[in-house]
């Protein structure tokens, strides 16, 4: 997921189109930096911190939330690595982080940015500890973690916890991303139960609810086609989880695959023609329609479904914009999830 | 009718082209004075604005450390992670190919949106991060390496924090910008750093303060040109209001009512307005234009302050050009207007009653002088710069308006001693002839007393600035060395070919939060002999010798109130007691001087590579050689006494060349108000005149009593502007310097300047009177006889 984000992140804050020489890097492909190996296996702790011979990496939570006031709340805690250059040097990383609270007054977000190797942020595998600034996800390890962030006008305080395994997603944690074979290493953790307090100026929310972590890194995660990207992380009702996501290129094509992971936790890697996801309606979002319902179908396991988002209006006006938050699962399965859509 | 009418007004401009140009020439010329340094200062004020933006990160606060010191990366990082929203800045200078360069360095991650990086493209970033140095395209142009980049501020070079920490050998950060987004909980700042203090930043109006009194100058200046061109357009108004007496008289016989006939009037007037604004702004432009690289030139000398010295103009300017030059019209005309509404159709046109009237107008003239006067005595008590530029002004104000009363009393003294009839004709006469002339005479006495009182000031500065050249630079020769690598072999070629060689090293570094320069003085008698010092210890030089206390500049001291004994914090924290206060003309920072020993002690990034040489008895021109051919120095890397010296004072006089130009132009307005008043006085005197013609007198006799009539006048004028000059140069001086610069310059006076400008007084005023008394020789002997056939 999120890897348009990323790129678009290069983009600006580098400027230079695809094979510019200005900004080492992409220009030169990936060759100096590290590749996506399919036969990598992820050693744990080790994997949860960075590999920065990698040019992108990120530790992405969402939580789909209710307060005691009985609204509904959708937080992102997200931290990005970005390589400047091949090397993997402290001081050639560029971290980014990004925070979402939507709630039913408004969609709140702040985003930081840092300089590697001078200790503003980071990742540290074990005791797991990955920060910006004042914005920490903290644990004795990975399963078991608080998450804090905060803008000017809201901050979050929650407790993570988790009692499954990680799941690796594509082949043993290798997702491909398109027909010519671009990938990442991918694992998430879905089955986190989440505890914890919503702060804004004038109150504060008890909440709880479930969320979900992605951990994902590469070096070329895109087609150079491809232009956008919708990815789905379902919550359900029976106690099963659905990641998909679709990447739409330049021709209308789509590239759609995803995992369904059992109750117990056990993936189950979906095929390219399992999983469609089909626009429903869309909502004008400033300038912009975005799709804000969906039909989920995945005939192997007789889902059909739709998706509606919970609040259209949650946008993410970072310095590259794109829409994160809650949505409601209803039809052959019900639950809630999130859904991240790019590139509009 | 209308057309009729207006036709027959403005046939009177075809007839006379000389009013119709002496009309818009005083008025496009005081407009062109007045919008030109509207234009300069406007230019000026911007810079600073954009310059103050990037320095101060667009108006943010900032944290600094208590003590003036680097702040470390990790009190930053402290702050990052507890909350705080703030973005390191290193700050320092350059040398650039030609001059410094002022060096940001900033953090692309953290800078708040809206700053200096507001003004970088996203594309900009990435050759930040290459390490890529950016300027504005005047500014790169003095610096090899800088990438040109139109939206960013003149006179400072922008840099990756790392870039700019390699280029100024430093760790540290010189502030930290605090975002104006900061999130919703964070601890207080004693908690993180203690070290830290939160400082409101560098604005514009600080900039703006420290150049205040240069630009009030500029534009008391242009107010006066102003002025001056006024008379002027008042003379050529009403000298065309006058002669058209006639024809007003007819068209009112034939029914034009008195509206209308003042509409016409002042349809008439705006046409010429507008078209001398126009033609002024397009003059104001050439001034300002010419003008503009001086007093940036100037700007970056006296205050450190950056324009560029490329014109810009905004729409605004060009409206407020056209609006004053009708303004400027109405106020001239205004009078004029007047007395053109209220004239009865059958009204005998001639000037006798309005020289009647005049007394009144002497009288209230006196009382509105007097006001002026007690208002220049309340600035004189309130103070600071403002209350010294009231000062000038009301006395300015108050002097010309006693002008023509003044005179008037002289001229009544001169008339009891004469015994001659024709000599009493001639003062009564002259007296007579006072209201008419008195707005071109205070005109005149303005631009005198501005020209004798800045020269004064000027010369003064000058004179005490040499002499005090003269003691400091006390090397015979000045050398640069490439790179302090070179410093043990230039020190061991220099052994036996010099007396001493005296280190001048420096570092920048922030004062009492504002920056200053850091020098390092060397044990050397050279220095108690030649550096005179305003107040001391007795026994400075031996306090220093061992390494005990600093020296410091008159305007830091005066800025701070600092005295000798008095212990003075510097960045690194520590104090040092102040042995001694030294004059320093023409710098606007403050400055520390501390034994070499110290300098070399407590600070990294110093300055190594500048040397003076002491050659004693030994030949200069063959150690110059030497050192180009046997050491291998570039010949720019060296400059002897003398060359400095000369450098020293173009740069002086360039600071004042704006304020030459401006003293001369303002004479040749005044003159020319003259001139137009004479013009105006001429055609009304005829019948005046006439009698005495008749009488006996030769019409060369009475040509040449107007011309002895005008000179004797403008040696009056002069005679009263002088004290007031000097009183001019005097608050200049002792008031408005020591207010704007920190520091007082003793006064000299300059006889033969005033000698000078006697002459040239009494030039352009004959020069005035030339042409009016030889038209009177020239005029036809009917037109006098006409005069009798006329008397009405």
């Amino acid at each position: 997921m999120n890897a348009k984000t990323i790129l678009t992140t290069l983009f600006v804050l580098c400027a230079t189109p695809l094979g510019a020489q200005g900004f080492a890097g992409l220009g030169q492909a990936a060759e100096a930096y590290a590749l996506p190996d399919p036969e990598t296996r992820f050693t744990f702790p080790e994997d949860h911190g960075a590999h920065p011979e990698f040019r992108i990496e990120w530790w992405y939570v969402t939580a789909n939330l209710t307060g005691e006031d009985g609204a509904t709340y959708g937080v992102q805690w997200t931290l990005f690595r970005n390589a400047l250059r091949p090397g993997g040097a402290p001081g050639d990383q560029v971290w980014m982080g990004h925070a979402g609270l939507a709630t039913p007054q408004g969609h709140l977000f702040a985003e930081r940015f840092a300089r590697g190797g001078t200790g503003q942020a980071g990742v540290a595998p074990a005791p797991f500890a990955a920060w910006i600034d004042e914005w920490n996800m903290t644990g004795p390890d990975l399963n078991t973690i608080t998450l804090t962030a905060q803008g000017a006008s809201f901050r979050y305080d929650l407790d993570l916890a988790a009692d499954r395994p990680f799941v690796p997603q594509g082949a043993d944690g290798y997702s491909v991303k398109s027909a010519e074979g671009q990938a990442s290493h991918y694992y998430s953790q879905p089955f986190y139960q989440v505890t914890g307090t919503l702060t804004f100026p004038d109150r504060e929310v008890r909440v709880s609810g479930q969320g979900w972590l992605d951990r994902e890194w590469s070096s070329q995660p895109l087609a150079g086609d491809q232009t956008g990207w919708d990815w789905i992380s379902l919550h359900l009702e029976s106690g099963e989880k659905l990641m998909g996501f679709q990447l739409r290129d330049t021709k209308g094509g789509t590239y759609t695959t995803g995992t369904w992971i059992t109750a117990n936790g056990t993936p189950e890697p979906l095929g390219t023609d399992a999983l469609r996801l089909d626009e429903v309606a869309t909502t004008e979002i400033g300038n912009r329609s975005l799709p804000t319902t969906w039909d989920v179908t995945l005939p192997a396991k007789g889902l059909e479904a739709r998706i509606t988002v919970t609040y259209p209006d949650s946008w993410m006006g970072t310095r590259i914009p794109y829409w994160e938050g809650p949505v409601a699962v209803t039809g052959s399965h019900k639950g809630v999830g999130y859904l991240e859509m790019s590139g509009y | 009718m209308n057309r009729a009418a207006l036709a027959a007004l403005l046939s009177h401009w075809r007839r006379r082209p000389f009013q119709l140009v002496t009309l818009i020439l005083g008025l496009s010329l005081a407009t062109a004075l007045w919008s030109g340094v509207q234009a300069i200062n406007a230019e000026a004020r911007k810079s600073y604005g954009a310059a103050a933006d990037v320095l101060g990160g667009g108006g943010l606060a900032e944290l600094v450390r208590r003590d003036g010191g680097a702040i470390s990366q990790a009190d930053f990082v402290a702050l990052r992670r507890a909350g705080w929203q703030v973005s390191p800045v290193i700050d320092g200078w350059i040398r650039g190919e030609a001059g410094r360069v002022r060096l940001l360095g900033v953090d692309p991650f953290t800078l708040p949106e809206g700053g200096s990086a507001g003004a970088l493209a996203a594309g900009d970033m990435t050759g930040l991060l290459d390490g890529a140095l950016f300027a504005h395209p005047s500014t790169a142009a003095r610096l090899a390496e800088a990438t040109a980049i139109d939206s960013l501020a003149p006179g400072i070079a922008l840099a990756d924090l790392d870039t700019a920490g390699t280029l100024l050998q430093t760790n540290g950060f010189t502030r930290l910008l605090i975002s104006d987004t900061q999130p919703l909980t964070r601890p207080d700042l004693a908690e993180i750093a203690p070290d830290l203090r939160i400082e409101t930043p560098e604005t514009a109006e600080d900039l703006g303060r420290l150049t205040d009194s240069f630009h009030l100058n500029l534009t008391a200046f242009g107010l006066l040109s102003f002025a001056v061109g006024l008379f002027i357009v008042n003379g050529a108004v009403g000298l065309a209001f006058e002669q058209r007496r006639p024809v007003f008289r007819t068209l009112r016989a034939l029914g034009l009512t008195a509206p209308r006939l003042v509409t016409f009037l002042v349809l008439e007037l705006l046409l010429f307005a507008l078209l001398a604004g126009i033609l002024g702004i397009l003059l104001g432009y050439l001034i300002a234009a010419t003008l503009l690289p001086d007093v940036a030139a100037t700007l970056r000398g006296l205050y450190g302050a950056s324009v560029e010295g490329q014109l810009t103009l905004a729409p605004a300017w060009w409206l407020s050009g056209l609006a004053i030059a009708c303004a400027g019209t109405a106020l001239a005309a205004g009078g004029g207007l007047w007395r053109v509404a209220r004239m009865t159709p059958l009204a005998p046109a001639r000037p006798r009653a309005w020289a009647m009237a005049s007394l009144n107008a002497f009288r209230w003239q006196l009382g509105a002088a007097a006001g002026c006067f007690l208002i220049a005595g309340a600035g004189w008590g309130i103070g600071g710069l403002l209350g010294g530029f009231t000062l000038l002004g009301g006395l300015l104000l108050a002097a010309a308006l006693a002008l023509p009363a003044t005179l008037a009393a002289i001229l009544s003294l001169a008339a009891r001693s004469a015994r001659a009839p024709l000599s009493e004709w001639f003062w009564a006469d002259t007296r007579q002839q006072l209201p008419g002339l008195s707005l071109a005479l205070m005109a005149l006495l303005l631009a005198l007393a501005a020209n004798i009182g800045v020269g004064t000031m000027v010369s003064s500065f000058r004179a005490t600035f040499t002499g005090w050249l003269d003691q400091r630079l006390v090397s015979e020769l000045y050398v640069t060395l490439e790179d302090e690598a070179d410093i043990p072999a230039f020190t061991a070629f220099m052994a036996d070919k010099s007396e001493a060689l005296l280190p001048i090293w420096e570092i920048e570094a922030e004062v009492l939060g504002a920056p200053a320069e850091i020098y390092g003085v060397a044990d050397h008698p050279i220095y108690a002999e030649n550096w005179p010092l305003l107040s001391a210890h007795p026994d400075t030089w031996a306090r220093m010798a061992r390494g005990e206390g600093l020296l410091i500049n008159e305007q830091l001291a005066r800025r701070e109130a600092l005295h000798p004994g008095d212990t003075l914090p510097l960045p690194g924290g520590f104090s040092m007691e102040i042995n001694g206060i030294y004059s320093d003309y023409g710098n606007p920072i403050g400055q520390v001087v501390l034994p070499l020993d110290v300098l070399v002690a407590r600070y990294d990034g110093i300055d190594r590579r500048d040397f003076g040489v002491l050659t004693g008895d030994r030949d200069l021109a063959a150690l110059r050689t030497a050192l180009i051919r046997d050491y291998g120095l570039p010949e720019e890397n060296l400059i002897d006494q003398a060359a400095l010296k000369s450098f020293s004072l173009s740069i002086f006089e360039r600071t004042f060349a704006v304020t030459g130009a401006l003293n001369i132009l303002t004479l040749g307005v005044a003159g020319l108000a003259i001139l137009t008043s004479l013009l105006t006085l001429a055609a009304m005197r005829l019948p005046q005149l006439a009698p005495l013609w008749a009488l006996g007198l030769t019409r060369k006799d009475l040509a040449r009593i107007e011309l002895l009539r005008a000179l004797i006048l403008a040696a009056l004028t002069f005679a009263l502007a002088l004290p007031l000059g000097l009183a001019l140069a005097w608050v200049l001086l002792a008031v408005i310097n020591v207010e704007a610069f920190g520091w007082r310059l003793p006064m000299f006076l300059f006889p033969g300047q005033w000698l000078w400008l006697f002459v040239l007084s009494l030039a352009a005023a004959a020069l005035a009177a030339l042409w009016p008394a030889w038209q009177m020789r020239r005029r036809p002997p009917a037109d006098l006889i006409r005069v009798f056939t006329h008397e009405r």
